[in-house]
């Protein structure tokens, strides 16, 4: 039987008469890796913070570890590994001893830790960093360091909230490649993202969330099997002209979207309908055939991109 | 990455309820990493501050005076021994505020360390706690090496002289705590540090009997130096280092008093970081 670790029902949060999180639920087992895909003020963050145990939650029932976090905080937090939005480094401290504070923070002895800090610097690639500080870092060095940190007790979940913002495309695949590992050592992933292509990689089962609720969950492929179609068609015809064509290209298929700079076309054979598309005389500026991604489920879902 | 296999898993290498008991002796272990980066900062502060003020003031405004009063000094002793203990609390209240509002306003606003500790078993008054035990080592210091500057000015008559630096740490403590409960409640520092520094620092050292008798001071604006910690401070001071007379009862309202501000600075702390860190 799996163990579940997050168990959320009916979760609320409100701030006033603004409700950020609304009624969700979901539970997250052993050893897998569980996302929170939306838009920026999905209430992502919020729901992390609860789960984190540092902010109470409104209404409805959370357990972490089988410990509700209204009345069990620390010994909930003794157990996790946060990595938070914003990077909360110690600027004036160096690498190596953020890492030694964080450690002594979890109660952990002096001799463990400074084992630990080896191992950590080897799996964020911070070796030779050892000894500068915070502030000489990179965006993606920072971010590694803030991983690496969140690791240093060996946490049963790790909590991600949006890990990747922020940094360039080279910097993103290093940290995925170190997240891939940690997932094939069996640790526990809770992540939050607005990119689908993250949510893809690094997911095996998410949430995709909108103003506050779930608007659907399952694996990636399974959400695209049950809100896309297998392949997606891309064509433009220049803005001025985009939402001419579209009522034409509605006859060829059975789902359109429009974008305002292009149309997607939902179909099972890409090239197949391009083919279509042109025998009807209508030549698009450019197309592109591609397969359905979380973006297209989440356009289903709310109409909208998640990022505007 | 081998090393990552033979992980134990928290639940095997973490102790909650060790860090409920100690948590801020962890905060306070990684404050001071912090401030051993500006130890030579302290250091000099600590020991230019007293030489500075007791030379230009002690002695240099202190020979006029002297001069002045035909040997009979101020309150019965030389100027600058009159003066030394009022410029001893107020390095203390001075040092304690550079520990406790700083690192408040930082561990919230500025760094956001506060939150990052908060993501551990770490509590919201393990890290009051924390920073108020820091801002305490850090007075502790300099008011140890004033006093050992004030030593070397022979300004320590009295045998029971090494007291004050107790009573300095004492108004330290209670000034420094009510700052950090203070600065936990910022949301927006703009205004703060000249507000501070213009309305209460300066009037409380102007006016809690430092550089004369409060009573010296017309009774409508004597007010300050009661409600001031430095003057509570400073009366203690002169009663330790050279007799400066004080009635018995007087004595037990500047220590309460002392106390009492002490005490409701480190709950209040205690509280508006708890609150803050749960929002």
């Amino acid at each position: 039987m799996t163990q579940s670790l997050i168990h959320a029902r009916n979760l609320t949060k409100k701030f006033g008469d603004f409700t950020a999180v609304n009624g969700i639920d979901f539970d997250v087992v052993k050893g897998e890796s569980f996302g929170l895909l939306g838009p920026n003020g999905a209430g992502k963050s919020t729901a992390m913070r609860m789960i984190g145990a540092t902010s109470q939650r409104t209404s409805g029932d959370l357990t972490i570890l089988d410990k509700d976090p209204e009345n069990f905080g620390p010994q909930i937090r003794a157990h996790l590994g946060v990595v938070p939005q914003q990077d909360n480094l110690d600027t004036h401290l160096t690498v190596t001893e953020n890492l030694y504070i964080y450690g002594r923070y979890f109660g952990l002895s002096r001799k463990f830790v400074k084992g630990k800090i080896e191992e950590l610097l080897t799996f964020a690639q911070l070796e030779e960093k050892r000894n500068a500080k915070v502030e000489s870092l990179s965006g993606g060095m920072k971010r590694r360091l803030t991983i690496a940190r969140a690791l240093v007790s060996e946490p049963e979940i790790l909590m991600l909230d949006e890990p990747t913002t922020g940094l360039d495309p080279q910097a993103r695949h290093i940290l995925w490649d170190r997240l891939f590992r940690l997932k094939e050592d069996g640790v526990t992933l809770l992540i939050t993202t607005h990119f689908m292509d993250e949510a893809e990689q690094l997911c095996d089962r998410l949430v995709v969330m909108d103003k506050g609720s779930i608007m659907a969950e399952g694996s990636p492929a399974q959400l695209i099997k049950d809100y896309s179609t297998k392949e997606v068609l891309e064509v433009r015809f220049g803005s001025e002209r985009n939402a001419q064509m579209a009522e034409d290209l509605r006859q060829l298929c059975d789902r359109i979207e429009e974008l305002p700079d292009r149309i997607l076309m939902y179909t099972e054979d890409g090239e197949e309908l391009l083919e279509r598309v042109y025998k009807k005389d209508f030549h698009p500026k450019t197309s592109l055939v591609r397969r359905s991604s979380l973006e297209d489920v989440f356009l289903r879902l709310t109409g909208r991109t998640l990022i505007d | 990455m081998s090393q990552l296999h033979q992980r134990q898993g928290s639940l095997k290498i973490v102790d909650a309820t060790k860090v409920a008991a100690r948590g801020a002796l962890f905060v306070t272990e990684a404050r001071l990493r912090a401030m051993l980066k500006w130890i030579w900062l302290i250091i000099s502060l600590a020991i230019a501050n007293p030489v500075l003020y007791l030379v230009s003031i002690g002695l240099g405004v202190g020979a006029y005076i002297d001069k002045n009063t035909g040997g009979m000094g101020v309150d019965g002793v030389s100027y600058i021994t009159f003066l030394a203990p009022a410029l001893l609390a107020t390095a203390a209240i001075q040092g304690a505020i550079d520990e406790s509002v700083y690192p408040t306003l930082e561990g919230f606003k500025w760094d956001k360390t506060f939150f990052s500790m908060n993501a551990t078993p770490i509590s919201g008054n393990h890290i009051a706690m924390g920073v108020f035990f820091n801002s305490l080592i850090r007075v502790a210091f300099t008011a140890v090496i004033y006093w050992f500057v004030m030593l070397a000015f022979g300004v320590l008559e009295s045998p029971r002289a090494w007291m004050a630096i107790f009573t300095a740490i004492m108004a330290g403590a209670a000034f420094g705590a009510l700052m950090q409960a203070l600065a936990g409640l910022l949301e927006n520092e703009n205004i703060f540090f000249t507000v501070l520094n213009r309305f209460v620092i300066m009037p409380l050292f102007l006016f809690s009997g430092t550089f004369y008798p409060l009573t010296n001071m017309p009774i409508f604006l004597q007010w300050i130096g009661w409600i001031s910690p430095l003057w509570h401070a400073t009366e203690l001071g002169r009663w330790l280092t050279y007799g400066h007379e004080i009635s018995s009862l007087m004595l037990y309202v500047h220590f309460i008093f002392l106390n009492s501000l002490l005490i409701i600075g480190v709950i209040a702390s205690r509280r508006i970081f708890t609150r803050r860190l749960g929002k």
